[in-house]
């Protein structure tokens, strides 16, 4: 291979990872580290006892408990009630142990959702390939690696080989500019940028494509925003979203537990500048997009590409793109409760979630704290706030942000998945109305019979305030 | 894995895009440490009565419920199918029930590659033929499609004939059943290789050996 040739980032660390290309089979690509939870693991481990295969490499494999863990309490999480799902935590300490598979147990002061602890520990780390039986994943690419979702056979063979057969995935630049230094206008965030970019592309935009997103907007971006927007590119269809490795990636990584240290920093940084795509390397696909025009989005409908902007209203069958499309207005306006011309901000919302592992970082709650403070939530309204991993939760603490929330009516919680996908029991109940800062709308997402809109942190939080959605710019902010 | 060639069968429509994972297989049901019993969770809220005093009874008006779609093996869908979450439950759920392909426009990288592990095969026809197939078997439950792997057609007995493109390796191991792990490990005197070459490049590694020593405190910032 010429090194002259432009290669994109992609090009580059997926080169890097091939064991081999044999004639008529897909590409051998090496996985550097598989992250596991309770949900998609157990029948993989299972396989492996099964066939009487070994674990090839445990040391790339680091698992934690998030997708069913209660919220509620300390008490809650220690003695699961729910049998099933006690049944899956307990498979997977066992397999742990049987594996030798390092792995942060609900107890444990580094547990936390899946895609928040692998940045903390610093086991993510710019070009290596990273999967997890997870589609958010993609969420790691915000460090330059290529990382993401893969099913639970793919699991099992990664557990047994350290290897995944793939094909290359097209390449898909979307270059978002800002106003001077990359700034975006008041109340947009990056959560509004990716909401924007699956609303323009639709959720089957970038299939068949690794997305990397690049401009002014993006680089300006702390590392808690860029992984908002990587984590949703699997709801745009992408195989993986990245964004090249800076000065912003490597203070994030610094010191962390598993970062190099002491002369090693200093050489695996120098490898991780190499990254970045070459001048001149091209792209199958481009789209630009000028971040100063945007406002803050909410999703209306059933599917993350249903989204508007806050000061518009709900679409109307006409604005439907295709007849297809029209099918899918019209059955997500009677699941939705809505009627096609609506001004979003006259939707009345019953409950409001601040999570996830798209939303549920400290600089997600800071700004929504910053919102909330001074004010109460709505008497109609219940809101939680679900930090992402005990990391966070500690951290939100030292800052007074639980006693922001918690003074303002929120409930506070214990860190996992909860309601962004509503396996434990924080759900829905049929017709409620959520706001919630999540990645998913889809039926019965949150709960069988629920209404999902999709929207940033400091929106979820102002339309906890006032219990309708709100047009976050207007904002009066107390302190 | 089942190998498969030709497979030949009535055809249920589900004239929807973007069929999303967690409609074919509600999360509650991802709760199992099991590998098989999903069957009877396929579009588990589709198939029930949402409402009323119904609700939660089989809802007649979903097609799977229709005693005249019973047993087929083929499902239509519109564009984008499987979206959503990685579960592999949904392709489980999928084949469990008896379904052996599914056509459609187009297909979700993570549920493609999961139908693929669990000898489903995934036909993706043009908007036109998906829809000129949608509205013969919606018409009669009684029509039969045929599809045949080796030849990469779809057939009807009304002249219907359509071509689907398949990764060549993927089509070997539908057609064979074979095991993806095993194959890999065909290879592993490459992996060997390709492991010992990369021992140096520790900036690669999960957890580095000079940096196993665990901190007490966080960095600043979380």
């Amino acid at each position: 291979m010429s090194t002259s040739t432009p290669r994109t980032m992609f090009e580059k660390v997926w080169q890097q990872h091939v064991v081999t290309e044999p004639a008529g089979e897909p590409t051998i690509l090496y996985i550097d580290l598989q992250l596991v939870h309770e949900v998609t693991s157990p029948q993989a481990f299972e396989g492996l006892r099964l066939s009487g295969r070994p674990l090839r490499h445990p040391e790339r494999h680091v698992a934690t408990v998030d997708h069913n863990v209660p919220t509620t309490s300390i008490a809650d999480r220690l003695v699961i009630t729910d049998q099933i799902a006690n049944a899956q935590v307990s498979a997977l300490r066992k397999n742990c142990a049987d594996f030798g598979v390092e792995l942060f147990d609900v107890q444990d002061t580094d547990q936390g959702i899946v895609h928040m602890i692998g940045p903390e520990l610093g086991l993510t780390k710019p070009g290596m390939t990273i999967v997890c039986g997870d589609s958010h994943t993609s969420t790691h690419g915000a460090f330059g690696a290529l990382a993401f979702g893969i099913g639970t056979s793919e699991v099992e063979h990664v557990m047994a080989t350290q290897t995944l057969p793939q094909s290359r995935a097209k390449s898909f630049l979307i270059q978002v500019e800002g106003g001077p230094n990359g700034a975006l206008p008041a109340g947009v965030t990056a959560k509004d940028i990716i909401l924007d970019i699956i609303g323009r592309i639709g959720t089957d935009g970038a299939t068949g494509y690794v997305i990397e997103y690049a401009g002014s907007a993006i680089r300006a971006l702390s590392m808690e925003g860029r992984m908002t927007i990587c984590n949703m590119s699997i709801e745009a269809g992408a195989r993986a979203g990245m964004i090249a490795p800076d000065e912003t990636t490597f203070a994030y990584l610094k010191d962390r537990r598993y970062a190099p240290k002491g002369a090693a920093w200093d050489e695996a940084v120098a490898h991780w500048r190499s990254l970045a795509t070459d001048p001149g390397a091209t792209y199958d696909r481009e789209l630009h997009i000028d971040a100063t025009t945007l406002a803050p989005s909410v999703t209306w409908g059933t599917s993350p590409g249903m989204v508007t902007s806050i000061d518009a209203s709900v679409p109307t069958l006409d604005q439907a793109r295709s007849e297809s499309d029209q099918k899918s207005f019209t059955r997500a306006y009677e699941y939705m409760g809505l009627q096609p011309g609506t001004p979003m901000q006259q939707i009345k919302v019953d409950a409001v979630f601040v999570g996830s592992c798209t939303n549920g970082r400290i600089e997600d709650l800071r700004i929504a704290a910053r919102v909330v403070n001074g004010y109460h939530v709505a008497t109609t309204v219940r809101a939680m706030v679900v930090p992402g991993s005990q990391a966070v939760k500690r951290q939100a603490e030292a800052e007074g942000l639980d006693r922001i929330f918690k003074s303002a009516g929120f409930e506070w919680r214990e860190p996992g998945c909860s309601m962004c996908l509503a396996m434990n029991p924080d759900i829905l109940s049929p017709g409620e109305r959520c706001a919630s800062t999540s990645n998913r709308n889809f039926e019965g997402r949150q709960g069988r019979g629920g209404r999902t809109h999709l929207l940033s942190p400091a929106m979820a939080a102002a339309a906890a305030i006032t219990g309708h959605f709100t047009d976050v710019r207007t904002w009066r902010f107390k302190a | 894995m089942q190998p498969i060639k030709i497979l030949t069968s009535t055809a249920a429509p589900l004239p929807l895009p973007n069929i999303d994972t967690d409609q074919i297989i509600p999360k509650q049901f991802l709760k199992r440490i099991e590998r098989t019993g999903y069957q009877d969770f396929l579009f588990y809220d589709w198939r029930r009565i949402q409402e009323g005093p119904d609700a939660g009874k089989p809802d007649p008006a979903f097609v799977l419920n229709k005693p005249e779609y019973t047993g087929s093996q083929i499902l239509i869908a519109e564009r984008n199918f499987g979206c959503g979450s990685s579960r592999e439950h949904a392709a489980w759920a999928i084949a469990q029930y008896g379904f052996r392909a599914v056509i459609a426009p187009s297909f979700a990288d993570i549920f493609f590659s999961n139908a693929g592990k669990n000898g489903i095969i995934l036909a993706a026809l043009s908007e036109a033929e998906v829809q000129t197939l949608i509205a013969r078997s919606t018409a009669n439950p009684q029509h039969r499609i045929s599809i045949d792997l080796e030849a990469q057609t779809v057939r009807d007995d009304q002249g219907f004939l359509a071509h689907f493109p398949i990764d060549p390796f993927r089509k070997h191991c539908l057609l064979n059943g074979l095991d993806d792990i095993g194959l890999t490990l065909l290879h592993e005197d490459k992996l060997n290789a390709y492991e010992s070459q990369r021992q140096s490049a520790f900036w690669l590694d999960p957890k580095p050996l000079n940096a196993a020593s665990p901190t007490s405190t966080l960095p600043p910032g979380v």
